[in-house]
């Protein structure tokens, strides 16, 4: 039964082709087959959205998606943001908000946020609220990732997310 | 946490699902978005030997209007459905988790799932609406109200795949979709979905149907019977919404009792119905 296929990603603009097992998970694929580490597993059960990338522009939960799904689809991870030196607007604001305490939550939030400002650019608070219903923070309280990503949101980080 | 092993297969067309559907036997299962199928998968609740992935069928996800009625196809995934003009549907859409699921979670999948916690099937069950299945022996159209079974049980056969749902316009109506849950991106607890259309200050149609308070969804045939025909006031409404619960079996759960599931039904039944007759 299973044996291997062939999958085909552009993740952040590079393409690959991995042989995976039908029931890896795109998560798994990004993070130990191609130590795209910045992407988190967290609660591993849909809920938390720690694991949360863009396929094709729209953010997902990574850990609830087999790598095989993806075939032939564009994937944006953290990493392909922006990384040390090309902070993303998004990031930058997370840092200067303090958004993030212990982090782990931290790429999440950005992946959904990022999605939520390609298509609401301006967003009021309450936008912002009910548009990361999917993802998790046990540390900070949302107060400031809520504000990060509004300053953000004045920054201009809503142009659309290269993929 | 990792799926058992299965077999993978990508179809293009939905007879080449139907095909392998029945070649596949018992064990193998449609994958749509995944979003039912891979969690429980993950918790080894279900080890389907072969999934057969639909995701990819063209002509599958998108919402036209056809006369009096829509046409959505299987694949067409929440968030499209929440931003679409289809009455009622796209409001209970909206309420589905969060926006990564319903970038991912299509209506085909919801319905086919048959979890009567679920937003869709009661409300298409309240608009009447329909499913298309299609099977080694052709193409069926089957009533809602004789679509959900059981709890997770539906009229598909094993060898059968969803290919639309259909729902009537219900222009001139009013809608309502009032959910109960505890947290943000939660299943419903209790839900209540109701359309109502108004004519020279009467309620002339009533549409109510509701969310997780059987093994099915439900239509509550006495709040319908009460509030037709009646002036579309605030006492009518709350009159008729006493009898919500009426003819329902709510098992109880983590989340609430059957008595605590029946009071949220009154109440969330006279919200709906509120926001029905709530002018656009
Ligand atoms: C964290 C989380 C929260 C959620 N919260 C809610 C919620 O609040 N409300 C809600 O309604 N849903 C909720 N869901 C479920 C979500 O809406 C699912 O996406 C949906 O129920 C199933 O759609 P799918 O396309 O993902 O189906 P899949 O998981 O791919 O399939 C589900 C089942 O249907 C079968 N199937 C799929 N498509 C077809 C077809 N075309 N024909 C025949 N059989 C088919 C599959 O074989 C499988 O048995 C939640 C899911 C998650 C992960
Ligand atoms: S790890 Fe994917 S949602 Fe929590
Ligand atoms: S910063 Fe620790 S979980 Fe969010």
């Amino acid at each position: 039964m299973s044996g291997s296929v062939t999958v085909h990603l552009t993740v952040n603009g590079v393409e690959h082709e991995l042989e995976v097992e039908p029931r890896r998970l795109l998560v798994h694929a990004l993070r130990d087959d191609l130590g795209l580490t910045g992407t988190h597993v967290g609660c591993d059960t849909s809920n938390c959205g720690a694991c949360t990338v863009h396929l094709n522009g729209d953010a997902v939960k990574s850990c609830t998606i087999l790598a095989v799904q993806a075939e032939g689809s564009a994937v944006t991870t953290i990493e392909g943001l922006g990384g040390e030196g090309n902070l993303h607007p998004l990031q930058e604001a997370f840092w200067n908000d303090h958004g993030l305490q212990c982090g782990y939550c931290t790429p999440g939030m950005i992946m959904a946020s990022a999605a939520l400002l390609a298509e609401n650019a301006h967003p009021s608070e309450a936008e912002v609220r009910h548009a990361l219903d999917g993802n998790l923070c046990r540390c900070t309280g949302y107060h400031n990732i809520v504000k990060a990503v509004l300053s953000a949101a004045e920054a201009g980080a809503g142009a659309p997310v290269a993929s | 946490m990792i799926t058992a092993e299965f077999d993978y297969q990508r179809v293009s067309s939905v007879a080449d699902a139907v095909a392998a559907l029945q070649a596949g036997g018992e064990d193998a299962k449609l994958l749509a978005g995944g979003h039912s199928l891979v969690p429980l998968m993950k918790l080894r609740l279900a080890a389907p030997s072969r999934l057969i992935d639909i995701s990819g069928v063209p002509g599958l996800a998108g919402i036209e209007r056809d006369g009096a009625q829509w046409r959505i196809g299987a694949l067409t995934p929440h968030a499209r459905l929440a931003a679409s003009d289809v009455g009622l549907l796209n409001r209970v859409a909206a309420t589905i988790a969060d926006p990564q699921v319903r970038n991912r979670g299509t209506i085909g999948g919801s319905l086919a799932h048959g979890d009567p916690a679920s937003d869709l099937p009661a409300a298409v069950l309240a608009l009447d609406g329909s499913v298309v299945a299609h099977g080694p022996d052709g193409e069926r159209t089957i009533a809602a109200s004789a679509f959900f079974s059981d709890y997770m049980e539906t009229a598909l056969a094993p060898d059968e795949m969803l290919c639309e749902v259909r729902v009537p316009a219900m222009d001139g109506y009013g809608f309502g979709y009032e959910k109960f849950h505890r947290r943000a991106e939660d299943w419903a607890v209790v839900a209540v979905a109701a359309a109502v259309k108004v004519l020279d200050g009467a309620c002339v149609d009533v549409r109510v149907a509701l969310t997780n308070m059987a093994s099915t969804p439900l239509r509550a045939g006495a709040v319908e019977a009460a509030l037709r025909g009646q002036p579309a006031t605030a006492e009518a409404v709350a009159a008729a919404a006493q009898r919500a619960a009426e003819g329902t079996d709510p098992p109880a759960d983590l989340d609430a009792d059957a008595d605590y599931k029946c009071h949220l039904a009154r109440v969330l039944c006279e919200r709906a119905l509120v926001a029905a007759l709530a002018p656009a």
